[in-house]
Formats: structure tokens, sequence, C-alpha cells
């Protein structure tokens, strides 16, 4: 492998990802605008957000203070080293922290001491997955703070704790039904604190890890791409209507545009468990990824 | 509206929740760890910096180039990390004005009130637009103990954008907001899914 050219590759592919918001996520972001009434606080605000997305993507620094968590999606073929795609990653984020593309966001989390390079225990996420494919695909994503601590989880079923005390009817069940409720009231605790517009991934089943990682994979997806599963996607939509009646709007100041979208997967559970898994990103939905073949970039995904 | 920091309490009163201003003068960056500092050693050489001044919660992403530091990326982080910290902040370094975003408590509104300070509420993730508004970096302090994004940043900024949305007459913008959109929740859980 040729070792120089995939270290290039992965610092190009961190400046693209904290700089440069996919065409997906910004032509979503457009189509709130329209949405808007002109001259309202969410037409402003989402007009200065796609200002600010302008702005990075010019001078190619991060479009958001917090660079976040570099969460790493890696598919290999059979015969390629972990540990040193793992140490080229490493370097790469130390590289990204002089160039500014990152800002030096570990901290150890017992002193409270920032550790200045951007790598340490747990951090960077990368998961690794060997495939049939004869390339590496990498896909970055850098998750915020802000929306990460809105991230939600409920064991089905399960009282919806704004309504408990009102309606004890209303709470959530193990159906499709239980899971909107759910889904909803994660929307609505994450207001002012999310960075809405929005997106959220969600998982239905799993257990308690695997659930919330599936969730946060689910954000890989491009938001043009259709979910195959015909009653995922229905409450895909369902929610996407419901979510923006609750006049949230962009950054919590009221406003139809609340989330952007909703990417529902499901995985098998046992028995005793039903759980539904929110992970939510905000309006800086930054997800770039990359195909590797023969020392070269075969292709800049979204 | 322009304003300018140090903020006056006269200037103060006429805020309300709703209006939008451009900020220019000194801005002090604080976040979790200078929040703590502040509380529990109470140092006393903040005092005149912070009379009347602006307290900004933000971790930015700062360049040394020679001599100078430049801001290269510097949006807001969530305000309500620092609920339990901001009443007595705002008593005892006597604040005119936080900057923040997603809005704050109880605590810190009747704080507001009390004390004659605002929350002025930056838009979550403006990172490029904001770091343009800094003009110049005067000072930081605790930087080799907090590290860059924890450690406090003196700012001068010019037409800084924000809203407010708590003011110092108990209104709380991002309150109005969570009662009605937890109507709507209600309705729609009531009704069930309907195309």
């Amino acid at each position: 492998m040729d070792n120089e050219k995939l270290l290039d590759t992965f610092v190009e592919l961190i400046r693209k990802t904290s700089c440069n918001l996919p065409v997906d996520v910004v032509s979503s972001i457009e189509g709130g605008l329209l949405n808007e009434k002109r001259g309202s606080i969410a037409y402003d605000t989402l007009q200065i957000i796609l200002k600010n997305i302008e702005i990075a993507r010019e001078k190619s620094l991060p479009m958001c203070q917090d660079t976040g968590t570099p969460v790493f999606y890696i598919n290999l073929p059979c015969g390629i080293s972990q540990g040193d795609i793992c140490n080229k990653i490493k370097k790469a984020i130390k590289i990204s922290v002089r160039k500014l593309y990152l800002r030096p966001n570990v901290v150890d989390t017992l002193t409270g001491k920032n550790l200045g390079g951007g790598t340490g225990a747990g951090y960077p996420v990368i998961h690794f997955e060997e495939w049939k494919k004869d390339y590496i695909r990498t896909i970055l994503m850098l998750k915020g703070g802000g929306c990460e601590n809105v991230g939600a989880q409920y064991s089905l079923p399960s009282p919806i704790k704004a309504l408990e005390d009102r309606d004890s009817r209303l709470n959530a069940g193990r159906d499709l039904e239980g899971v909107r409720r759910c889904i909803l009231d994660a929307v609505h605790k994450a207001q002012g604190r999310g960075c809405a517009p929005g997106v959220i991934g969600v998982c239905i089943g799993g257990d308690r890890v695997s659930s919330y990682e599936e969730s946060k994979r689910q954000l890989i997806k491009s938001l043009d791409d259709k979910n195959e599963n015909p009653v995922l996607y229905k409450l895909e939509r369902e929610i996407a209507r419901d979510a923006n009646k609750l006049g949230i709007g962009p950054m919590g100041f009221g406003g139809r545009t609340t989330l952007l979208g909703v990417k529902i997967g499901s995985i098998c559970r046992i028995p005793a468990s039903y759980f539904v898994s929110i992970t939510y990103m905000c309006w800086a939905y930054r997800r770039r990824g990359f195909e590797y073949k023969g020392g070269k970039v075969k292709k800049w995904l979204y | 509206m322009i304003l300018n920091s140090p903020i006056n309490k006269k200037d103060i009163d006429s805020l309300k929740a709703g209006d939008t201003a451009y900020l220019n003068g000194i801005i002090v960056t604080a976040r979790d760890a200078a929040h703590k500092y502040l509380i529990e050693k109470k140092p006393r050489k903040y005092k005149k910096l912070l009379k009347n001044g602006i307290i900004y919660h933000c971790g930015p992403v700062v360049d040394r180039v020679g001599k100078k530091w430049i801001v290269a990326a510097a949006g807001p982080t969530t305000s309500m990390r620092e609920e339990p910290y901001t009443a007595e902040i705002i008593r005892e370094y006597e604040i005119s004005g936080i900057i923040g975003k997603g809005g704050m408590g109880d605590k810190t509104l009747n704080a507001l009130r009390k004390y004659k300070a605002v929350y002025f509420h930056a838009i979550g993730g403006l990172a490029q637009v904001l770091a343009e508004c800094v003009v110049d970096v005067k000072d930081v302090f605790m930087l080799k103990e907090f590290g860059s994004p924890e450690a406090m940043w003196i700012l001068d900024v010019r037409d800084f954008p924000v809203t407010v949305t708590m003011d110092s007459h108990g209104n709380s913008l991002h309150k109005i907001m969570y009662e009605k959109s937890e109507a709507v929740l209600d309705k729609l859980i009531k009704d069930g899914t309907r195309e």
C-alpha cells in the first residue's frame, strides 16, 4: 500500500469533512429556507447558516468550532492491516489539528487536561469491517458535542416523561406507534440544545450498545437515499412531517424547519428487550468519504 | 440595534426578549472549566474586566501567527451546562450579558432579573461568521491550565449578531417555545398517525 498517499488522503478527508458540508445537506437547508417566511427569524437564521457554510468552504476552516468526535466507518478487503490504518488516522488527526481543520478536542476525563493532539484513549472512534470488494471505503463523520448530548434511548414499554403525569395511556408500547412517540419526545426535548434543523438517526432493536451504535450508523446514509423497507420509509416520512409541526424551527427560535431528515433502521432483539435509540445530528452534518484502490482515490463520496 | 460592551444597566433594562442586536467591544470566553474556577477560587483579578461585561460560552479554534493570536472559528457552545454556576457569576462579577446557545434555566432567569442582565443567543455552529466579527484577541487567561478550548479568551468584536432571548424582566423565549411545542406534541400523540 502506498503509505504517504493514504495518509494525505485521510488529511484531505478530514479537511473536507470539517470545512465543506456535503451537497445533500446544503440542498436540504436551502429547501428549508424556501419553506420559511421571508424576514422571519427562522428565515434569517437559515440564511446566515448558509453564509457560514460558504465561508468555511472558501477559507478551508471548520464550519463549527466544535469539530466533534471523529467517527470512522471503514470497509477493508481481506489482508489489509487495521493497525496500520489506525496509525495513519491518528497521524492524520494530529496534522489536521496543526492545520486548524480540527480543534484540539480530546480531554482526559479524570484530570480535565486537554491532551492537545486530538487523539487519546477511545479517540478517535473507528469501526472496521472486512468486505469482499477489492478497495477500501472510508466514511468519516465529525459528531458535535451539543447534539451528541441530546441523543436518547428508550426501553419499551416506556413512559414518556413529559406526558406521564397527565395521561397514562400515552405511554410508548412495543409497536411502531410507541416508536413514533419516543422519537417525537426526543425531538421535543432536544430543542435549543441540538442546533436545529437537525437529522435524526434511529435504531429499533438491538441491545443498549448495538442499538445506539446502529442509530449513529444510520447517519452515513445520504439524505437523498430512500429507505428500502416500506414500513420504515413510511414511519420516517410521518415523523419528519409531525416533527416539523412542533414549531421549534432553526435553533429553537420558532419556524417550520425543525428536522431535515429522519433515517430509521432496525436490528434484531431478544424477546425481553425492545430499545429505541436516537442519535441527533445538528445542521453541521459533517460527513464525507472516499474509496481507495491501488494507491489512489477511486472516488470521493457524497 | 448596536450595543457597546461594557453595557450599562440602563441599556440592559431597555432590552426585551426578541430584540436583535449587534455587539461591539470586549467579550470574554468562559465555559465549563472557567465557570468552576470563577466560582470556586473567586479570583479577584477578573472583577474589573468582567464588570458590566459579557461572558461568551465558546471554545474557539485559535492560531498563533508570530506574536498574535488569530481566532479561526468561534461559535457558541450549549449554555445549559453553566446553569449551576451562572446566577452566582452574575452576582459576584456584576456581569451585564451572557452569549450562548440554547438558553438557560429558571435560576439564571431569576438572576437576570435581580441583577439586571440579559442572555444573548448566538446561532449554534456559526463559527465562521462569528470568527469574522473578532477584530482582535486582547489577551488570554488560564491557557496552560485549561487548554485552548476552555481558556478565557479576551476578544474584541464588531457587529457580533445576537438575539436577546432572556431579558431582565423575567421573559424567556426558550420557555415560551418549549411550552408551545409541548402542547403540539401532546396533540400529535393523542391524535396518533394520520395521513
